[in-house]
């Protein structure tokens, strides 16, 4: 049975069905037992399940996922929690040049480490050049890492109950524009398999891929272009690694077209990889290039009307998919409104 | 030396013998250019992991850093499977994957050794936290450097296990070198690493680690004092590394000057494993005859081992993606 809960009210859900099942799972970071909670996805938890199981962490990011992966190694699975996924920088050594190769490197004899990260990823009113980063491709860089980034409610439960299933590294980066977001989530505890996209709208012109937040403006958008006649195929990939290839070279195979659109910059990014592997294994399938749609390519700032050029929207994604289909771009657009409060 | 009250010291000597023979016999191997890895011989700093593993239950967990084949040993690891692994076998203790900064041997309780300065710091005191949570008697054990206390996971680590009352030892081998540094270039004057763990409430005590009752000593309080609910223990072990950084040669041998031969010669006449026999012989536990027929024994034992290890079958090609990946019901991962 599905209700409609948001994006928060999800994560929380899985967090708490998952905890019943497992006994071993237990939750830190800065601040998951405060009221707040991570924007109440693990308040529930705190209250259902005490400081035993959910407790603060002092700020040490590299070291609490070490002791993340020893206490994994010891039969826990831990989920860590950080406010701002810009504070894993800090917390790369540990997580991965050890958790990631863990399994390979001790070539399957020292057993694998259950460890899940969730880490949200900052936008809007003014989180600045430290808060908002989007670390879906260096970490998707490294194999022995899974990476995943829900989109809608439904996902963000069944991602979080697969992670804290996986039997290795699994790393969940949350938008914190999204959790007001509603949607259809289901009551029982179903996982959404990690690795595989999820096509949300079927269509024939275009293919757009998205990750995260991205999926959501491209909603918006698909809706405007087709006011215009427009049928845009939407594929959320929902696992950045592994990134299921299949989903997406039969969609560009059917429209001929592609745009990519994610949360991070184009350089080495996601949606350079999308891009390389249509060119690579759909080339004679395009009807027109590939076109990638990103950050700007500077620091994100803080200044409001600067933050406004800075990201992509759904009107973005219209312009770019009717200019890969020679159409005029001069229409209207509806934007989703930036309805987000600070200070957090 | 001191007594070591409740250590087998016959069997602490034909531990420091394994160690000890397998670093010699790796070492003289290693030269061979078969050994295609950077390999850290531990050769002089055997009292350390031998004193510290004898003091240990079996549902210990222990993790050591790059210079690991000691540890490994002292805690019930193969010669083979540590040969295995450093000629890159399949037979290997990590498939040839890992190396000689990689071992794992989790049936005999050593869980990882991992080559970065610090990581398994944060493992150890993430496997007792564990421990805690479960309520068990099992402790944690991370064997490292003393350049380790120059990164900041180490204070990260020990600033958590102390507020969280963690049954974890930090043995720390003060071995006076990080690579070619010396202390004095590395760590401001006047600073102790005892006196920098006490300032955050937790126990440090200084011992000499090229004697291996004194260590045992030492860990065997340790560890009752972290099962009883006393939060971590620091144990600084001063000893020394005999041979180059990496690699098998003796410092003096290629040249460098960082550190002098005579300085060497003064910590050859410490040597951990000497003291131990002359001990046996002198408490009357054991005969020079005794301890000959020892050290026979266990040279032939170590000799025949990574013989058979370099013996041993390669990995097939075709599995060089194994273990990427922990597959799970219902994940494409």
């Amino acid at each position: 049975m599905s209700r409609i809960l948001t994006y928060a009210e999800a994560i929380s859900e899985a967090t708490v069905q998952a905890m019943e099942r497992d006994p071993n799972i237990f939750i830190t970071g800065i601040a998951v037992d405060y009221p707040s909670g991570i924007f109440g996805t693990t308040t529930a938890a705190y209250q259902r399940f005490g400081s035993a199981r959910v407790f603060d962490a002092p700020a040490m990011e590299n070291a609490l996922t070490g002791i993340a992966i020893g206490a994994a190694a010891s039969g826990k699975r831990p989920l860590i929690v950080h406010p701002r996924n810009d504070f894993m920088f800090l917390a790369f050594d540990n997580l991965i040049n050890l958790a990631a190769k863990w399994s390979y490197m001790y070539g399957g004899q020292a057993g694998s480490v259950p460890i899940v990260v969730r880490a949200v990823i900052g936008k809007g009113w003014g989180q600045g050049a430290t808060h908002s980063q989007s670390l879906q491709a260096p970490l998707a860089h490294f194999p022995g890492l899974t990476v995943a980034m829900p989109a809608t409610p439904r996902d963000a439960k069944g991602l979080l109950l697969a992670a804290l299933q996986a039997d290795g590294p699994v790393v969940l980066l949350e938008h914190r524009a999204l959790y007001n977001v509603s949607g259809p989530v289901p009551s029982e505890p179903e996982p959404t398999p990690l690795g595989r996209a999820a096509v949300l709208r079927p269509g024939r012109d275009i293919t757009i891929v998205t990750t995260s937040l991205m999926t959501i403006e491209a909603e918006q958008a698909c809706k405007d272009l087709a006011r215009l006649g427009v049928e845009a195929e939407l594929v959320d990939l929902r696992s950045i690694r592994p990134l299921d290839s299949e989903t997406i070279l039969a969609s560009v195979r059917k429209t001929g077209r592609l745009l990519v659109a994610d949360t991070s910059w184009e350089l080495c990014g996601v949606t350079s990889e999308v891009a390389a592997l249509a060119a690579e294994q759909a080339f004679g399938f395009l009807k027109a290039p590939v076109r990638r749609i990103a950050l700007a390519d500077c620091p994100a700032p803080v200044s409001q009307v600067l933050e406004a050029s800075f990201y992509p929207r759904a009107s973005t994604l219209v312009r770019a998919a009717l200019s890969l289909l020679g159409k005029a771009d001069q229409v209207e657009t509806t934007d989703r409104p930036d309805d987000f409060k600070g200070p957090y | 030396m001191d007594g070591g009250e409740g250590l087998d010291l016959t069997r602490a000597f034909q531990d420091l013998l394994r160690v000890r023979l397998t670093e010699e016999t790796l070492a003289s191997r290693y030269k061979e250019q078969e050994m295609r890895t950077p390999t850290h011989f531990g050769t002089g700093q055997e009292a350390v992991a031998v004193g510290v593993c004898q003091a240990l239950a079996p549902a210990d967990a222990v993790y050591s850093h790059h210079r690991s084949h000691n540890h490994y040993l002292a805690r019930g690891g193969s010669v083979y499977r540590l040969a295995a692994e450093i000629y890159g076998r399949e037979d290997g203790c990590s498939r040839g994957r890992g190396g000689s900064v990689h071992l794992t041997a989790r049936d005999s309780g050593f869980i990882i050794s991992s080559a970065i300065l610090g990581q398994t710091v944060a493992t150890a005191v993430g496997s007792a936290l564990a421990f805690a949570m479960d309520g068990t008697d099992a402790v944690a054990v991370s064997f490292f450097g003393d350049a380790t206390l120059e990164e900041g996971v180490f204070y990260e680590s020990l600033n958590f296990a102390a507020l969280h009352h963690l049954p974890v030892l930090l043995v720390c081998e003060n071995n006076l070198y990080s690579t070619e540094s010396p202390a004095d270039v590395r760590q401001p004057p006047g600073s102790s690493l005892c006196g920098r763990v006490r300032s955050f409430g937790v126990t440090a005590d200084q011992v000499d680690g090229n004697d291996v009752a004194a260590v045992f000593k030492a860990a065997a309080a340790a560890r009752l004092r972290a099962r009883a609910g006393g939060g971590p223990v620091f144990l600084e072990c001063m000893t020394y590394r005999w041979r180059e950084h990496v690699g098998p040669a003796f410092d003096h041998e290629s040249g460098r000057t960082y550190r002098s031969k005579a300085e060497l010669d003064l910590w050859l006449e410490r040597c951990p494993v000497r003291r131990a026999a002359a001990h046996l012989v002198r408490t009357g536990q054991a005969g020079v005859d005794d301890v000959n027929t020892m050290a026979d024994t266990t040279a032939t034992h170590v000799a025949a081992e990574i013989e058979r290890a370099r013996a041993a079958p390669w990995p097939s090609p075709d599995s060089l993606f194994d273990h990427v990946w922990r597959a799970t019901a219902g994940n494409v991962a």
